[in-house]
């Protein structure tokens, strides 16, 4: 099993994180003072429900927050350096060269009038040092790497020439040709076919282990977190709710949102089953409940879980934002 | 691809049919070009004979192949009012059209798109705003009334540029040019503005809204994910998308910028062939009206055939799907 606790720099370190939307009713909080990190080579799941804020953090490391959306106070560290201060133009750099990016939906992350070459020649020649033709060598090398069949000839393909699940392996390519040291993937298999999800994360997973990439994997399947996460982060509202090897948090979630999101039935029975339903809903961010933001629909509710302020996990060793986490050995 | 041009060649030709039917019909319906051609002094056999030169006593569908078997050839008859081929005149004044249409057509994509792309990417910049307010007006503002006030600024007021004709010209064999001279060139600019202008903000405000439109695509987020910079953000991957649909409204504005060159020619007195339509239709010349109205259409169905043609060269979804690969 893969180790942990890596005591080198992480490569990527979020701290506190808190991302602002200014709107006309006050001011809205998609994310609120998430701390985590990525190391080398390890990949982190982040889960929760539609809303839960996954996105908006994805967004905010990249530097593409839409506005009015904007980093509001927090650190975003990458290899030890600050990169949320950063000039644009310098964060531009960097997207690409030391972040790439996967995003949902391939058949529409790909220009459509440009060969899949041209868009892979000009992502490393914005980057990489080298030639056009040294840029087109290493295209068709990065092709056969992420295993498009032929690449030589497909290297001057347009995206529609492709399937769904190629289209992917083609967007993975984009966001690995310049070797970034960071890939942040946003429900990479959603919108793909159940049959090719897997392989598109067995892909992902050895492409980023080999290179030694840290990967941040947004995903809502329990199954690919499973399968892939060293680590999980589970968001609500906003909020980290727990964090921790997968292992532990999968089999003994110890907050009563992870432990609803696992629900009941032993993981292996439910494959690769969305998450389960939680009666209720995730409030929306203009009416947060005081406390605890999960106290409606939590069942192990006290008094002291509706009263500001909520509960965080402590910097470093905590694992979940809760006054009264789930006692396994009590349970079990 | 071959069979889509061939296809699309057939559909212009039933149009052009349909367009010279109408136009044959106006021999038939509109005013009698007999009671034109003899004066007040004439006799019967003189109505006779002429109706005869002229073909006029043949059944309508003899009649009407014959119209098209000329006009195919580019026969269109005699003028009543010139006493001279029609297609002769027409070959006389047609440069002073095109050479009005295309300056204006070049200003109208060229700065249609500039400003375009300009205002959406500054979509909340003074200019940008500024632009898209002024160009309300060249929407709104009847083409005439441009044509009158920029005569009036620059011809009487200010005393610039000529306010009628089209200036010196120069013989290429058959064709009269008045871009090698001063004054051919200096005459060209207000009526190729007021002929351009109108396009030009349609353009402009469609290249603009299709523009915003592709910068939200998630291609577009994924060119910048990668690093790209601003430029090439812009330029090769959002114009590039956005001048696919742009372009069929486009060439239709083309066609339409001959089409409306009537209404500018006369204002600047222009010897084109719109000049000769307006003319045409107080002397009740059949062959003249027809043949225009023949030429324009042709010209209407050859740059849709082109455009049709472009759309397929900037759009590789479109060749693939037509040449079968999957
Ligand atoms: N422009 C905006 N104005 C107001 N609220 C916004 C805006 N953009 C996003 N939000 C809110 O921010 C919150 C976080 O959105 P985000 O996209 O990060 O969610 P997510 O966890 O990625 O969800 P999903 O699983 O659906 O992708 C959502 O509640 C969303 O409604
Ligand atoms: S803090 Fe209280 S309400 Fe919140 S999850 Fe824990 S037990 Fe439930
Ligand atoms: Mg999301």
């Amino acid at each position: 099993m893969k180790q942990t606790h890596i005591m080198t720099t992480p490569i990527l370190s979020i701290r506190n994180l808190t991302v602002d939307i200014p709107t006309r009713h006050g001011v809205l909080r998609p994310v609120n003072g998430v701390s985590y990190d990525v190391a080398a080579g390890e990949i982190l799941g982040v889960v929760g429900e539609s809303g839960a804020g996954k996105s908006m953090a994805g967004n905010a490391v990249i530097g593409l927050l839409n506005p009015p959306a904007h980093i509001a106070s927090g650190e975003i560290l990458l290899n030890g350096q600050r990169i949320d201060t950063l000039p644009r133009d310098e964060m531009r750099r960097l997207r690409g060269k030391q972040i790439g990016v996967v995003f949902q939906d391939p058949l529409t992350s790909l220009n459509p009038l440009l060969r899949i070459g041209d868009q892979l020649t000009e992502t490393m020649l914005a980057h990489l040092d080298i030639s056009p033709s040294e840029a087109r060598k290493r295209a068709i090398a990065a092709l056969e790497e992420v295993g498009i069949p032929g690449a030589a000839q497909r290297v001057d393909s347009y995206p529609h020439e492709f399937s769904g699940g190629m289209r992917q392996r083609v967007v993975i390519a984009l966001a690995l040709c310049a070797e970034p040291s960071l890939i942040i993937a946003d429900e990479p298999t959603t919108a793909l076919d159940v049959s090719v999800q897997a392989q598109i994360i067995a892909l992902l997973k050895r492409l980023c282990r080999e290179r030694g990439t840290a990967v941040m994997l947004i995903t809502h399947d329990m199954g690919v977190i499973a399968e892939a996460a060293d680590r999980v982060a589970v968001m609500y509202a906003g909020q980290l709710a727990e964090i921790g090897p997968v292992r532990e948090v999968l089999a003994a979630p110890i907050h009563p949102y992870t432990d609803g999101l696992m629900g009941s039935t032993p993981l292996a029975s439910r494959g690769k089953d969305r998450l389960h339903q939680i009666p209720g809903a995730m409030p929306r961010l203009d009416a947060l409940p005081p406390g605890c933001a999960f106290h409606p629909r939590c069942p192990y509710t006290q008094d002291d879980c509706r009263a500001d302020p909520g509960p965080r996990i402590e910097d470093g060793a905590g694992r979940a934002a809760c006054f009264h986490p789930i006692s396994r050995t009590e349970v079990a | 691809m071959l069979a889509y041009t061939l296809q699309r060649i057939f559909q212009s030709a039933i149009v052009l049919l349909v367009v010279g039917l109408v136009a044959f019909s106006m021999f038939r319906f509109v005013g009698d070009p007999v009671d034109n051609m003899l004066g007040q002094e004439r006799t019967i056999e003189d109505v006779e004979r002429l109706r005869g030169q002229l073909g006029l006593d043949q059944p309508f569908v003899v009649q009407y192949f014959r119209f098209l078997e000329g006009a195919v050839q580019g026969n269109f008859g005699v003028s009543y009012r010139q006493g001279r081929p029609v297609a002769e005149i027409l070959l006389e004044r047609a440069p002073a059209t095109l050479e009005l249409a295309a300056v204006s057509g070049f200003l109208a994509i060229g700065f249609g798109i500039a400003l375009g792309v300009f205002t959406a990417i500054r979509r909340s910049g003074f200019a940008a705003n500024a632009i898209m307010t002024v160009s309300l007006i060249g929407v709104s503002l009847p083409t005439f009334l441009i044509g009158i006030l920029l005569i009036y600024l620059f011809s009487v007021e200010l005393g610039w540029l000529p306010s009628f004709g089209r200036g010196e010209t120069v013989k290429i064999g058959n064709w009269s040019t008045g871009f090698l001279t001063e004054s051919g060139l200096k005459a060209l600019i207000l009526p190729a503005i007021t002929l351009g202008l109108y396009q030009m903000t349609l353009i402009m405000r469609l290249v603009r809204s299709e523009m915003l439109e592709v910068l939200r695509q998630d291609y577009i987020r994924f060119a910048r994910a990668r690093g790209l910079r601003e430029r090439a953000v812009n330029f090769r991957h959002a114009l590039k998308n956005t001048l696919v649909p742009v372009i069929t409204v486009t060439g239709l504005q083309l066609g339409s910028i001959i089409a409306f060159a009537i209404i500018t020619e006369t204002v600047f007195q222009w010897p084109g062939v719109g000049l000769l339509f307006i003319n045409a239709i107080q002397f009740v010349d059949i062959p003249v009206m027809a043949a225009y109205l023949m030429l324009i259409s042709v010209m209407f169905v050859g740059i849709n055939l082109i455009v049709d043609m472009l759309y397929f060269a900037i759009d590789p979804r479109l060749r693939a799907d037509r040449t079968g690969a999957h």
